[in-house]
């Protein structure tokens, strides 16, 4: 079981993202949009190429979150604006998506506060990312 | 067209339905890859304290989802689907959904802001079980930019 605690940061995760992991995740969402998967839809609409579902890269945040906290059951509250997009080559590379959090105490007890960044290369991809867990502590 | 005046404050009907499976809370944390047993595992859940398996936390997307697609659908709103980027997300969680559940959301309009030539528009998705038990609170901006010639 994790055991977070607050200013105290959890280890980092990594997440690498290909474009099946997209197509995966748009039959699993109901989240059909092309420029999630079509190179040609995507530059046509001024993309550099297929990006992920700002949702998907939102998902996997919350998976970090949930593993830090231990179990999905423990994440109260999570968010984030998608501030750049995650590009993902046509290849079996793809990118990696790392998520790091801090962790804040709240006024509430039982409840840590995970400002979350989340970052694809040197760049951040989510804005205001946090998250809000249960903790026994 | 342009958005409708009056969208701050509305609400919208209520969406289908949606039956949650097992399958299908197993097949969201595989393309997320959340290996959590209490996404798999029911006894792992039960021992947990839920009756069924229960969903990764960004799950209600799919029903708020179905919200926001309809809203945006809705003719007398005035949205023009290609013009819209989903511009951030944030999930309230009253209790995670499980295996079993049977849900629909109500969208509504909390506010609507002009942001050089884009209407940034705030919507609330409250998700409930038919039977009326809160599950979550899903809060979207969309960002919707001017069509041409308006």
């Amino acid at each position: 079981m994790a055991s977070l605690k607050p200013d105290v940061s959890p280890e980092p995760a990594q997440f690498r993202v290909r474009r099946s992991d997209l197509v995966r995740y748009a039959g699993a969402s109901g989240d059909f949009n092309p420029i999630h998967w079509s190179q040609r839809v995507a530059t046509e609409v001024g993309l550099p190429g297929v990006i992920a579902h700002g949702m998907y890269t939102l998902g996997l945040a919350g998976r970090a979150v949930a593993e830090w906290a231990g179990g999905a059951d423990r994440v109260v509250e999570l968010g984030g604006r998608f501030t750049k997009p995650v590009v993902v080559p046509d290849d079996e590379s793809g990118v990696v998506v790392e998520v790091a959090g801090e962790v804040k105490p709240t006024d509430t007890a039982g409840r840590l506060r995970i400002d979350l960044t989340v970052t694809c290369g040197e760049q951040k991809v989510l804005g205001m990312a946090r998250a809000v867990v249960v903790h026994d502590g | 067209m342009p958005l409708a005046p009056d969208l701050a404050g509305r609400e919208f009907p209520p969406t289908p339905p949606y039956d949650v499976s097992r399958s299908q809370i197993a097949a969201f944390a595989d393309a997320i890859g959340a290996d959590d047993p209490l996404h798999r595992d029911p006894e792992a859940a039960k021992a947990a304290g839920h009756p069924d398996v229960i969903a990764p936390p960004t799950f209600p997307i799919v029903v708020a989802f179905q919200a926001m697609t309809a809203f945006m659908a809705d003719p007398d709103v005035g949205i023009e689907l290609r013009n819209v980027v989903h511009s951030d997300q944030r999930f309230e969680v009253d209790r995670p959904i499980r295996a079993g559940d049977v849900l629909t959301a109500v969208i509504s309009v909390e506010s609507v802001r002009q942001a050089a030539g884009t209407a940034l528009i705030s919507t609330r998705s409250l998700i409930r079980t038919v039977d009326g038990e809160a599950v979550c609170t899903a809060y979207a901006t969309l960002a919707h930019r001017a069509p041409e010639g308006d």
